[in-house]
């Protein structure tokens, strides 16, 4: 996964020299998750940028570079210390293009990992997706797979508008064929049916992506299929793919990494009630990460994030089985 | 390098009010010099701006109270020369970016006033398209990156279209505006840093005007000569009489000349005054009427004539017919707007996205 994601940045670099990569230890360190690697003895430190510990400082030079006609490229170590760019990525970037009736585009992407690591904390373990996909104006991209990495990276480097790329700390080990053809790319807004089934639909993103294909073969042999989505997109989200296959198997479960409350599985949920209530057998049901600062304790912590066995319970549920 | 302050400056005074002098007997490059430097069209040009600003500001307030402008609207009075003299040692290609307090600066720049006003009315002829309001003027033509609402928000914004400008390796120079509240931001400081640590081409002009909306800077900073902060990051800077519209100039074009040709930053403090209350809806209970009438006694466009007249470049004749001239201008734009369309109900759903997807 980490090399998927590096080819298309080194892929990018090269493409479009007005591409930039910025962030903490991005260049001379090579990335404190090593996604990075080797882009700064590419490229350069004009291009590669190490930068200060300064989250809102440098996430609005990126802002400010992208209304000046350049791609930046803004890495956070983790998605958590974005919440200090906050202001900048909703007040600057979501809105600029809005608020100067259609002069100032944002061509800018802020990628990093998003979601639990292993024994990190409460302040490090955060999935903020829901956070971000609220706003209009942003876009909102989790890839789950080394190839989806690749080809949903270079699409949002190469789209007009600021997209927030959510990588997951425990993925970048993850292995998979990835396609070399520089010209790979996959549309943002495009989910993709993961596994086809007939009994129920599991919509999964990122970590529980995985997870949710393990969960669809334990239930294979119990005789239940399921059909696993991944919108992979989650704004704007692709939810025909979604209610086209709860047309089908009337039956849904949503797995997720982050919290129910105001989450992304409460609005599909919403979405799918809205345009296919007539098609469900079963109320839609939710496997979200649990009411709670993460815990530190590997027990307490495997318990707080969904796995395989929960995500089991909800098909079997909905399945009433 | 010229990494330490340009002007040796005294610690400034505190009134028994907590409000700072303005750094008349300080700025040694400012309201003493006997003979303008400038051409006379340069000062005319200034000068008409300076009241171009204020009647235009002062039509907004009466729009504003006849409910024909809404929202918040924040007034440049008292503060023209802030605006006019710096943004007058720029070029047109160099960017300006600002807070919400900036239709002045909007003017200065050369974003006309029907468009300015037409905004603020939230008309489909705005600056903005209707879509900004008083708070979010832009326009790309005239390099005017807007006004930006959240305080200090547009500190790290200026230091990246800086930062484009040396990655581009072009020589436009970036100045940005803000108030002294916005001093106290983590974003002021954050940018700083970085301008210098990256030798940024950008100018940062902090308009001390002495309130943070009703809080007085005595109140809000606990170190309140926003000059000296620049130590801390070794960055160039001076204070300026914010009042006088050539000093501004002037330390404006040291700044520029610093940006454009070392790619270096500077930080400009001006010491100004605003007349109104923060915002139309402040009724400003917070300072004395002899406050107020102490500043406008060195009002900076009644100063600048005076000056003007000294020096046989304008007559009272002459002011009298600018006076005339725009207030006509002033009048157009306020028809202008009134006769504008509103922006089309479609209008809503435009621009969210450049790219939609779906």
């Amino acid at each position: 996964m980490r090399d998927a994601l590096n080819l298309a940045l080194k892929e990018e670099l090269a493409r479009d020299s007005s591409v930039f990569l910025m962030g903490e230890e991005v260049a001379e360190y090579q990335g404190a998750y090593k996604v990075t690697r080797g882009l700064l003895e590419e490229f350069g430190p004009k291009r590669v940028i190490d930068t200060p510990i300064t989250e809102l400082g440098f996430a609005g030079l990126g802002v400010g570079a992208a209304m000046a006609g350049l791609r930046p490229i803004v890495e956070f170590m983790t998605f958590n210390f974005s919440i200090l760019a906050t202001d900048q990525i909703i007040n600057s970037a979501a809105k600029m293009l809005y608020m100067s009736g259609g002069q100032f585009k944002i061509p800018i992407v802020f990628r990093g990992p998003n979601g639990s690591a292993y024994q990190v904390s409460s302040q490090h373990s955060q999935a903020l997706e829901s956070w971000y996909a609220y706003f209009p104006g942003l876009k909102v991209v989790m890839p789950s797979t080394p190839a989806d990495a690749k080809g949903l990276l270079k699409s949002a480097i190469r789209d007009d508008d600021p997209v927030i790329f959510m990588e997951q700390e425990r993925m970048y080990g993850m292995k998979g064929e990835v396609p070399e053809d520089e010209e790979f790319t996959i549309p943002l807004g495009v989910a993709e049916v993961k596994r086809e089934g007939q009994d129920a639909t599991i919509v999964a993103r990122s970590l529980m992506v995985p997870t949710a294909l393990k969960a669809a073969e334990e239930l294979e042999k119990q005789g239940i299929s399921c059909e696993v989505i991944d919108p992979r997109t989650i704004r704007p989200l692709d939810i025909d793919t979604i209610v086209e296959s709860v047309k089908k198997t009337n039956r849904l479960v949503v797995a997720e990494e982050s919290h129910a409350f105001c989450g992304v599985a409460a609005e599909i949920s919403a979405e799918v009630n809205e345009r296919a209530f007539d098609y469900l057998d079963a109320p839609v049901k939710r496997v979200s990460g649990v009411d709670v600062p993460m815990p530190y304790a590997k027990n307490l912590e495997q318990l707080a994030i969904p796995d395989v066995e929960r995500i089991i319970a909800a098909v079997r549920e909905v399945s009433y089985s | 390098m010229s990494s330490q302050p340009t002007e040796q400056r005294a610690r400034s005074n505190s009134t028994a009010a907590g409000v700072l002098d303005p750094p008349e007997k300080t700025d040694k490059s400012s309201s003493q010099q006997k003979e303008l430097q400038e051409d006379r069209e340069t000062l005319l040009n200034m000068f008409r701006l300076m009241l171009l600003i204020r009647r235009f500001e002062e039509k907004c307030a009466e729009s504003y109270s006849l409910g024909k402008i809404g929202g918040f609207c924040h007034l440049y009075i008292g503060q023209e020369a802030v605006g006019v003299g710096s943004i007058s040692a720029l070029r047109k290609d160099d960017y300006v970016l600002t807070s919400y307090r900036e239709h002045g600066q909007a003017i200065a720049k050369g974003i006309s006033p029907d468009a300015i006003m037409a905004e603020l009315y939230g008309k489909a002829t705005g600056c903005s398209r209707g879509k900004g309001g008083s708070m979010h003027l832009f326009d790309k033509d005239v390099s005017f990156l807007g006004g930006h609402a959240i305080v200090g928000g547009q500190i790290p914004l200026a230091t990246g279209v800086a930062f484009a400008s040396k990655y581009q390796e072009n020589d436009r120079v970036t100045l940005c505006f803000f108030g002294e509240a916005a001093v106290n931001q983590g974003a002021f400081h954050e940018s700083l840093n970085m301008a210098q640590l990256w030798k940024l081409p950008c100018i940062y002009i902090c308009e001390n005007n002495m309130y943070g909306m009703g809080t007085s800077l005595a109140r809000a900073m606990s170190f309140s000569d926003v000059a000296q902060k620049s130590c801390a990051y070794e960055i160039a800077s001076e204070l300026v009489d914010g009042m006088d519209v050539l000093a501004m100039r002037q330390a404006t074009e040291r700044a520029v000349k610093r940006a454009r040709e070392e790619s270096l930053p500077t930080l400009i403090e001006a010491r100004t005054y605003r007349y109104m209350g923060h915002s139309m809806s402040d009724p400003g209970n917070y300072r004395t009427r002899a406050e107020i009438e102490k500043y406008q006694e060195r009002d900076p466009i009644k100063t600048f004539a005076n000056k003007l007249k000294q020096q046989n470049v304008i007559t009272d004749a002459d002011i009298a017919g600018l006076e005339k001239e725009i207030k006509e201008e002033v009048e157009h734009a306020a028809r202008f707007a009134d006769e504008s369309p509103l922006p089309d109900p479609s209008e809503l759903y435009t621009n969210v996205y450049a790219s939609p997807l779906n």
